[in-house]
């Protein structure tokens, strides 16, 4: 991923887009440090679903993630196209290594800043304090989660309970 | 070290410095007379400026100078270590360090100057009328230095105009060790001197200041001839006098060109004292440690594939392989122990500027300062301990008036303790004060709301309180503490590095407060074990046994969790339970015993799989809310295992047990 240093330039937002149970999710690409195949996940009893695992990566024990849970989908059963994307995350000023649970990786691709949206303030099912930018790419919604909020409330699911339209 | 900056090298050896100058004025407080004390003081004193002006600390340089003088004058018994004198020089040395550290404040420097000049001048009276009219004395001093002590920068030139400086000298110069010209190497020294020496200033110690920093090296004889016999009649000249004497010297001595300053020479002697430790960067430790958690990771790799091989050869390698990074291992964590007596030094000073602040009397003691832990935990440690002394002696302990009216000692008693249990350290700070105040507590639990009013606690929860957010019970705001900020600060940075605090209290009789600290934050020996299909890591130095637990015991013990054990009740937790598995249990569970040191509970586990070299990882932020483990670790197959919280655990079986008797 050492190529894709620069967050945006004039080609718009460099993310990593991957889905999460049929929603399309973008990371900007400068987060992300690997994507790996499923490894062995150890369960973390008592902690928060959302972060309920750890992993081996590369000799560190890293949390595992699963925006699922924070954005209420649900779990999945793997499958083979599931995927680790490993991110570097500031929390509480420490940078920190998280596997996030991804069903399939898409690409590295660029989006318009001008097709970047805010959230609207209805309509969605999700925390809109959890969603930072949405965007259109090929009539679908694109997803920017508003990552250092989610983990900051540890992922719960639900704050005030808006579950009503989604957004396409 | 090469590739360090100088500054940094200075600055790592000036904080050691002014580490010592604190330390001897403490000492020195205690037994003023101890001219030994008073030696080394001056001694790191003048070091500290030679070298502060050798790295360009010209400001260092000037300022340390003044209070090198001030000690040059106790040294000499020109002036008494006067308790304001220390005070003063103590102060003085924070700036110094300020200044090293590149922070100074440049009046307070010209404040301390003034200070110290007023100090040493109300000292000088008593000097004045103390000094007895000096009789002029005869001395013999008889030398010669070191071969390479002009290659090293040692000027005997220097040395001898010092000596004359004393008194009236007679020199003489023996030249009986010098080799055939051919054998001559013009840099080495090969004279020794015989000096006369007679003055009213002279005094043993004056002549071994001349040579106090080649002292180490040289063969010096310094001997009293008696009062008041005139040179002339000394010791009768063995050669040539005085004549011979410099023309030999600057001969055969030969100053090398461009000799270093006496600065640098004498800066090359004092390393030499220490050659047998060898300095090194924290971070290169760490690196190596790192190292060694990578070794014994793949050992255990290694050693997994050799259990299921048949060959006998790899079998061999990996059992070497596997004692080699024990071993390892072992030698790495003594390299990063070190005493814990270098952290409770330095809480003399704070003590005794507690002592000042608070006008309270207070007697430090120290228990235990040989027990060791990892220099990173003692680094971490200073700061939380510092906040537990406080508020013991601004909280904890009573003015004298208090203590006489109490019918106790006027001064108080801080004891600062270190000892092993188990795989943990422990550190108490315990006062002879008054004891924490239980309805103050409640009364400003109430009002800060941190409590319901009239909420039942116990003793110890209430106690506990003392470490939430924003608790303060002092009624005044001083400057030492009770600004509500302290003790939840000391209760992160414990849990922070996996450790625990306790506090306990007798009104009347003083608080102990108890942080339980772990040993190391690296590489520990572990029981790997499992539950359902999880695998844990227990530190073994917390095992006390494993038994099995039988079928009836099992059913038996289903409603009310205690076995009993020699006689003894044990509580036991369930893993199983805790963990919420929901694969179904072994038929031949286990209980793994743990203690810590005090308390002990058994831990049902499925299975026990064996030892395990445990390097520690940290979890992350995101589970620091999870008690249950302090880390985890790789294991061979390159999975995780998680590392139960021993204390946690311990502390949950307690309360388990206590509800059981509460029920029964």
């Amino acid at each position: 991923m050492t190529d894709i240093q620069t967050a945006a330039n004039d080609d718009g937002l460099q993310v990593l887009t991957f889905d999460v149970r049929g929603e399309t999710f973008a990371l900007e690409a400068g987060l992300v440090r690997e994507i790996l195949d499923l490894q062995s996940e150890t369960e973390v009893p008592g902690a928060a679903p959302f972060v309920d695992a750890v992993m081996n990566f590369r000799g560190k024990v890293i949390p595992v993630a699963d925006l699922r849970l924070a954005f209420g989908l649900g779990r999945a059963d793997d499958t083979q196209d599931s995927r680790i994307v490993v991110i570097e995350l500031e929390l509480d000023g420490d940078p920190t290594l998280i596997g996030l649970r991804a069903d399939r990786v898409h690409e590295v691709a660029s989006l318009p800043l001008d097709a970047l949206e805010p959230p609207p303030p209805i309509g969605m099912r999700w925390r809109q304090d959890y969603v930072s930018k949405i965007a259109r790419r090929a009539g679908e919604p694109v997803v920017l989660p508003d990552l250092p909020r989610i983990f900051a409330e540890r992922g719960a699911p639900v704050a005030a309970a808006s579950a009503l339209q989604p957004v396409s | 070290m090469s590739l360090q900056d100088p500054a940094e090298i200075f600055r790592l050896e000036a904080r050691e410095l002014l580490e010592a100058i604190e330390q001897g004025l403490l000492d020195l407080a205690d037994r003023r007379d101890d001219r030994d004390l008073v030696d080394a003081v001056f001694r790191s004193l003048h070091t500290l400026k030679g070298s502060g002006a050798m790295f360009g600390m010209e400001a260092l340089a000037a300022f340390t100078h003044h209070c090198e003088t001030a000690f040059d004058r106790v040294r000499k018994g020109l002036a008494p270590a006067t308790p304001e004198l220390i005070t003063c020089v103590l102060n003085a040395r924070d700036h110094m360090r300020a200044l090293v550290e590149g922070s100074p404040d440049p009046a307070a420097g010209d404040a301390l100057l003034a200070e110290l000049h007023r100090v040493l001048e109300a000292g000088d009276v008593v000097a004045a009328t103390a000094a007895a009219p000096a009789v002029a004395t005869t001395w013999r001093v008889r030398f010669s230095l070191p071969l390479d002590a002009m290659a090293n920068g040692t000027n005997p030139l220097g040395l001898l105009a010092e000596l004359r400086d004393l008194g009236d000298c007679r020199i003489v110069a023996s030249t009986e060790a010098v080799p055939p010209i051919e054998d001559l190497n013009p840099t080495d020294c090969h004279l020794a001197w015989d000096v006369t020496l007679c003055g009213p200033k002279v005094s043993r110690s004056a002549i071994e200041d001349v040579f106090l920093f080649v002292m180490d090296d040289m063969v010096l004889a310094i001997e009293e001839e008696g009062a008041d016999e005139a040179i002339a009649d000394a010791a009768p000249p063995a050669a040539e006098p005085a004549a011979i004497v410099e023309p030999t010297a600057a001969a055969s001595a030969a100053p090398p060109q461009g000799a270093p300053a006496a600065a640098d020479a004498r800066k090359a002697d004092e390393p030499r004292k220490s050659d047998s430790t060898l300095r090194v960067p924290a971070e290169r430790l760490d690196e190596l440690m790192d190292r060694v958690g990578e070794l014994v990771i793949a050992q255990s790799r290694l050693k997994q594939i050799a259990t299921h091989s048949t060959d006998m050869a790899l079998r061999s390698v990996s059992e070497e392989v596997e004692r080699l990074a024990s071993e390892l291992r072992d030698t790495m964590m003594v390299v990063r122990m070190v005493p814990i007596s270098t952290l409770f030094g330095r809480f003399r000073r704070l003590v005794h500027d507690l002592q000042r602040d608070t006008g309270k009397t207070i007697e430090l003691t120290t228990e235990g300062e040989t027990t060791e832990l990892d220099k990173t935990i003692i680094e971490r440690l200073a700061d939380p301990l510092i906040h537990v002394i406080r508020n013991a002696a601004d909280h904890g302990l009573e003015t004298p008036e208090q203590r006489a009216a109490a019918g106790k000692p006027a001064a108080g008693k801080l004891t600062l303790a270190a000892r092993h249990s188990g795989a943990e350290v422990v550190i108490t700070v315990s006062d002879d004060g008054r004891g924490i105040d239980r309805e103050r507590v409640r009364a400003k639990a109430e009002q800060n709301g941190l409590i319901q009013p009239g909420a039942v606690l116990t003793d110890a929860e209430l106690l506990q309180l003392i470490f939430a957010p924003g608790f303060s019970t002092a009624a005044q705001v001083t400057n030492l503490s009770g600004r509500g900020v302290g003790m939840d600060v000391v209760k992160r940075t414990i849990e922070s590095l996996r450790g625990a605090i306790d506090i306990t209290s007798v009104p009347g009789q003083g608080s102990q407060v108890s942080l339980r600290i772990p040993l190391t934050l690296a590489i520990i020996d572990g029981l790997l074990v499992r539950v359902g299909n999880g695998r844990y890591v227990v530190p073994l130095a917390a095992v006390e046994e494993c038994v099995e637990l039988s079928h009836e015991q099992d059913v038996r013990s289903s409603g009310r969790s205690l076995i009993s054990l020699r006689e003894e009740f044990v509580p036991f937790l369930r893993l199983r339970e805790l963990f919420r598995t929901k694969v179904a249990a072994g038929q031949h569970q286990k209980v793994v015993v743990v203690s810590t040191g005090e308390a002990r509970v058994g831990l049902v586990v499925d299975q026990i799989i064996g030892d395990h070299q445990t390097v520690i990882k940290s979890l992350s932020k995101l589970h620091a809310d999870v008690e249950t483990f302090s880390g985890a670790t790789i294991l061979g197959d390159g999975g995780v295992a998680l590392i139960l919280d021993v204390p946690h655990l311990v502390d949950a079986g307690q309360r388990l047990e206590k509800q059981f008797r509460a029920a029964s």
